[in-house]
């Protein structure tokens, strides 16, 4: 339970570290896809370790609160933040509106 | 370092509201110890003048006989990726270094209602992803017992100022462990409430169906205390519970002959180091002497619940972590020729190497055709972790084990390697995959003088009687 089991399986490729860079927007140096091939790699061949547990009787658990649909009134309410407050974070404005780069080519 | 610093929370506030001392003679003596322990960097940014302004008002309004409230006056620490008016939220990140938070947490809210002064805010792995203070993005925190050891994480600075008495409370979140591992390691009270007590609402989001907010202290009732001005359901976070009617501060119950503790089998590996093994064996021996009805049990699946985790915590992180976009707040890659640059280039400057780390194995679990193979069926190991805690509960009314396998272990140890540095939560886990109640009491020192601590899992959506029995268990360690 506390030290690490390998039981093989994984093999993460640089091919699929800069995949998964491109899909969460995030761009690696040369050494760093490196490293992360390793860590990656080892990494997921711990968590292969669920594959032990027979799952075909069991449902998901999303969440443990046992709520569902819970409502709240469609009204407006008066909220800490004011409008303007809200922009200051923002690297770039123009007329009370947040600037961004060019979307459409 | 073994000092008590502050009295009971509840006698500071009472203290306060009959005038016999002031706020501001509170929240000073918070800021001068703040200074004083400044060598171990548990604090990133302290709020001076809005403190002291705050604890003047406390104390005009309390001249003119306003009643304030159970927390009247009382200075607390909150960790920094609680969203605070008057002060910057940085989650000790990069990425979130240039912001200024333009609301506040519910949970500073509601102790502001009662009183409580938020005086500064404490140092963490940035986001919230690590288990030592380590990857924090400005410094690391040292270790009050000893400055070449971690003092755990993610919430090692609201840790370490708990025990540095800096104030006689801190605010910290628990995904997998990161209030009560830092707790185990500094030697202070750290609880982890059921799932859905208090509103999440203004806090920085790691995983979401885990993230707790709890507090960390010297005592069992300061804990029950502040819990107590904490819980409720909130219509900013969906996920509330309902709260118990009664104050979880009501501590009274029946005494430790009546209570049936089961000493999970498969805490007790090899792999545990001695000290530790032998101080939880010392407690449940004393335990079994004061009368308390103890036995073995098995929660079969617990060994997996860290892999089960290390699936379901990345991808919601990757989730949750999606929002930073450099385009509304936070750091922005400014040196971005295209809209796709100036997304990319902010997060690869503002994210670390572990929030990278675990944006990507997240992603990795929930890609096309990875997604039945790892997240779905995490998911359903879940359920079967769940199953059997829910059994442990059928004969049993807490589970015990220790806190944490190790004691502090020195900075850089595990840094190197990140599934090493994973394995120091596997005990914790499995109370965040479950959402049940779960504490960390100081025990004992083990032969380096390093403070070990033993946890206690209660029954979901009872945090009373955990309360309850870590209140006379707490007694009984220390007496």
């Amino acid at each position: 339970m506390f030290g690490i089991i390998d039981l093989t399986m994984a093999k993460i490729t640089r091919e699929d570290v800069l995949k998964l860079a491109w899909l969460s927007k995030i761009k690696l140096k040369s050494n760093e896809a490196d490293r992360l091939v390793k860590e990656l790699d080892e990494i997921v061949k711990y968590v292969e370790q669920i594959n032990e547990v027979d799952v075909k009787n069991l449902d998901t658990t999303d969440q443990v609160t046992g709520l569902t649909n819970v409502m709240r009134r469609d009204e407006t309410i008066k909220y800490q933040a004011k409008p303007g407050e809200l922009l200051d974070n923002a690297p770039d404005k123009e007329k009370n509106q947040i600037k961004v780069k060019r979307v459409l080519q | 370092m073994n000092g008590v610093y502050w009295k009971p929370i509840a006698e500071l506030a009472e203290d306060v509201q009959k005038g016999r001392s002031s706020s501001l003679s509170l929240v000073e003596k918070s800021l001068e110890l703040i200074k004083k322990n400044d060598e171990y960097k548990a604090i990133v940014s302290v709020l001076e003048e809005p403190a002291k302004n705050r604890a003047k008002q406390i104390d005009q309004r309390v001249k003119k006989g306003e009643k304030i409230g159970r927390l009247a006056g009382v200075p607390f620490i909150a960790k920094d990726n609680f969203l605070v008016d008057n002060g910057k939220t940085t989650a000790a990140s990069n990425m979130l270094k240039p912001f200024k938070s333009p609301y506040q947490a519910t949970a500073i809210n509601k102790l502001e209602e009662e009183g409580a002064v938020c005086v500064a805010k404490a140092n963490l792995d940035a986001y919230a992803h690590g288990s030592s203070t380590e990857h924090s993005d400005f410094f690391t925190t040292l270790n009050p017992y000893d400055k070449t050891r971690v003092p755990g994480g993610s919430s090692g600075g609201s840790a370490a100022a708990v025990a540095l008495g800096m104030a006689p409370f801190a605010l910290g979140t628990d995904t997998g462990g990161s209030i009560r591992l830092p707790s185990s390691f500094c030697g202070v009270v750290g609880y982890k409430p059921t799932y859905g007590l208090i509103s999440r609402s203004g806090v920085v989001a790691m995983a979401s169906s885990t993230d707790v907010i709890g507090p960390l202290t010297t005592t069992v009732e300061d804990t029950a205390l502040v819990l107590d001005c904490m819980a409720g359901k909130d219509e900013l976070d969906m996920t509330t519970i309902e709260r118990d009617k009664k104050s979880y501060y009501n501590l009274a119950g029946k005494g430790l002959a009546s209570l049936k503790i089961g000493v999970v089998k498969e805490f007790f590996g090899e792999g545990l180091e001695d000290d530790v093994k032998k101080t939880t064996q010392s407690v449940i021996d004393r335990l079994k002497k004061a009368g308390a009805e103890v036995s073995e049990v098995s929660l079969k699946s617990s060994p997996l619940a860290l892999a089960c985790y290390y699936i379901i915590c990345p991808a919601e992180v990757s989730s949750n972590l999606s929002r930073y976009d450099g385009q509304r707040y936070g750091h922005t890659g400014s040196q971005a020729k295209d809209l796709n640059d100036s997304y990319t280039l902010g997060r690869s400057e503002g994210f670390n190497s572990e929030v990278k780390r675990r944006v990507l194995i997240g992603t990795y679990v929930l890609s096309s055709g990875y997604y039945d193979a790892y997240y779905k069926k995490a998911q359903k190991v879940r359920t079967e972790i769940i199953k059997e805690t829910d059994a442990a509960f059928k004969e049993h009314d807490i589970l015990i084990g220790p806190t944490a396998p190790m004691t502090a272990f020195k900075l850089g140890e595990n840094t190197e390697d990140p599934l090493k540095m994973y394995l120091t939560d596997v005990l914790t886990v499995g109370s965040n995959l479950t959402g049940n109640p779960s504490i960390s009491i100081p025990a004992d020192k083990d032969k380096n003088g390093l403070p070990i601590g033993i946890q206690l899992i209660g029954r979901q959506k009872n945090d009373m009687q955990l309360l309850e029995a870590s209140k006379k268990i707490q007694e009984l360690v220390n007496g």
